[in-house]
């Protein structure tokens, strides 16, 4: 069954077209990757499924994004819901200036659940599943802007998981990291793929060839072709696809 | 040739630091000897303790209090009304509001600091007070409450430009993150943005402090003029300021005991704001730690 569908969905901001027609079907469990260069849409073409574009005043969408079948953009949709159950993961470690403790809670917290018995045991599992607990257990009072750059990734999933989403999106969570954090990072998605749905940005293409079970290939706002990864990195349909995967431009 | 023209700009830019080092010094040492010939005819004891200020009548009393009881009453009104306010006003602008709204309000609102305090005494005096008196029957004409509002309201603007910068310098990525969650427009602004902006946010409140304590003119006009040990906003006070005013435009002899009791009040204030910032200093750097 298809948990994500985009179909026929057109971006603006404000005359420009930055999105082109694209349509696409992700199933759940699976790690999908968004691959292209700069500036070709894939980061917004990701964002649209939490709806977080709608905060640029000049966003403006066409077409259908469906979750499980139900259309995310109906009126009826109230968005702090929707994120609730989509997750997502920055570019930049962005945890917030308080203790790892409060940063695993933040999504309980303001959903007013206030039992320390479910935020305790939140704490521990989210970290445990993020595979930061054995690092930070000790030390869960301490500012989360004291860990490093990797741990701190690592804690933004954690305080993803913590609030039970089906579907995790990812924009270059790693590109801001170390070789080391990086890896750490990519097996973590890897044992994450058996409960959620992974949508996953990515410049690296070793990165979308190592993790990802299928990859989209975005060029200039248009979907050029999304197909099973090893298909795209090995045995591509569109030249444009094959120039890109093979480093000839890009 | 180069060389002796970057040393007279050297030496013009040090002289200019050097006067303004200077003045201070002056300013303090004035007031200091000033002071400490006021307290060879007067207890610092009773300048400290004594409830009553009364330098101008046969019967003298020299206690501070009631003036910085007036002084803390006001102030404390004002942000009272002024932090509330300007930080609603900031976090609504930086957090709801379109560009181009932004764009509109920021500068109207620095009108009102641009409004002469004369001004504000008289709107104290003048429009405030009957209004507050038709709701609180016997309070009277000239109070704390007034002075304390209007002072407030000036400090509106000052509040709200200063948190204003202050949420506008927290990176956008901890604003997507909330939003990431799930949270609300005012989960985000309340939970995350005002937290992290909040070493800047008591800056503000530290300068508004400051404004309010020296601010002279409103309470002049619209306070009343008679110190009174009291936390009774309705009354007539007195602050530091206004009894400095209220002396050096009276005629005082120079060098006269209740001359010198202005300099003595004049201390009383710097050691007041100097108290207060380091207080503030000190919370500033507590928040810091918790939150960079």
């Amino acid at each position: 069954m298809n948990k994500l569908d985009a179909n026929n969905v057109n971006v603006f901001y404000g005359s420009n077209k930055v999105i082109k027609d694209v349509s696409i079907s992700i199933k759940q469990n699976t790690v999908t990757a968004f691959i292209g260069p700069s500036g070709c849409g894939k980061s917004t073409f990701l964002r649209l499924f939490n709806r977080m574009n709608d905060y640029i005043d000049t966003f403006k969408m066409e077409g259908k994004i469906e979750i499980d079948g139900s259309n995310i953009y109906d009126k009826q949709i109230r968005v702090e819901e929707l994120r609730k159950q989509i997750g997502m993961v920055f570019q930049k470690p962005n945890p917030f200036p308080k203790s790892i403790y409060e940063n695993v809670i933040y999504g309980l917290r303001i959903q007013g659940i206030k039992d320390k018995k479910i935020l305790d045991e939140s704490v521990e599992q989210s970290l445990k599943q993020a595979a930061l607990w054995d690092e930070v257990k000790d030390k869960l009072k301490d500012s989360a802007l004291a860990l490093s750059g990797g741990q701190q990734q690592r804690l933004c999933i954690a305080r993803t998981l913590a609030v039970q989403p089906t579907v995790i999106l990812m924009d270059e969570p790693a590109s801001a990291l170390d070789p080391i954090s990086t890896a750490k990072i990519e097996d973590l998605i890897y044992q994450l793929k058996s409960k959620y749905t992974i949508v996953i940005v990515t410049h690296n293409m070793q990165q979308a060839g190592r993790i990802s079970d299928k990859t989209a290939f975005f060029y200039m706002g248009e979907l050029v072709e999304y197909d099973e990864t090893k298909t795209i990195f090995t045995n591509p349909k569109q030249e444009r696809t094959l120039n890109y995967v093979t480093g000839r431009f890009g | 040739m180069p060389r002796i023209k970057e040393k007279v700009i050297e030496v013009g830019l040090a002289s200019a630091a050097v006067i303004t080092i200077l003045t201070t010094i002056g300013i303090i040492w004035v007031l200091l000897s000033q002071t400490i010939d006021f307290f060879s005819d007067v207890s610092i004891v009773d300048f400290l303790t004594d409830t009553q200020w009364t330098p101008l009548f046969a019967d003298k009393h020299f206690g501070i209090l009631p003036l910085v009881a007036g002084t803390f009453l006001t102030t404390f009104i004002a942000i009272l009304v002024a932090l509330p306010v300007g930080l609603t006003i900031a976090v609504y602008l930086n957090e709801y509001a379109p560009k181009s709204f932004r764009k509109i309000i920021k500068p109207l609102l620095e009108i009102l600091a641009a409004v002469p305090t004369v001004v504000y005494g008289f709107f104290a005096l003048s429009v405030i007070t009957p209004f507050l008196q038709s709701i609180i029957p016997g309070m009277a004409g000239f109070n704390a409450l007034s002075s304390g509002i209007v002072m407030g309201i000036m400090i509106i603007p000052l509040i709200t430009s200063l948190s204003e910068d202050a949420l506008f310098a927290v990176p956008k990525s901890l604003r997507e993150a909330s939003y990431g969650m799930g949270s609300t427009r005012l989960q985000t602004a309340f939970k995350v943005m005002v937290p992290a902006a909040s070493s800047g946010i008591i800056v503000s409140v530290i300068l508004g402090i400051s404004r309010a304590v020296g601010e002279t003119m409103i309470v002049a006009i619209a306070a009343g003029q008679q110190p009174r040990l009291t936390m009774n906003p309705l009354v007539p006070i007195e602050t530091i300021t206004t009894y400095i005013v209220q002396v050096s435009t009276g005629d005082v002899a120079h060098g006269s005991l209740e001359y010198k009791t202005i300099f003595a009040a004049g201390m009383a204030l710097f050691v007041f704001t100097f108290i207060l910032n380091n207080i503030s200093y000190w919370i500033k750097k507590k928040f810091q730690e918790k939150y960079e």
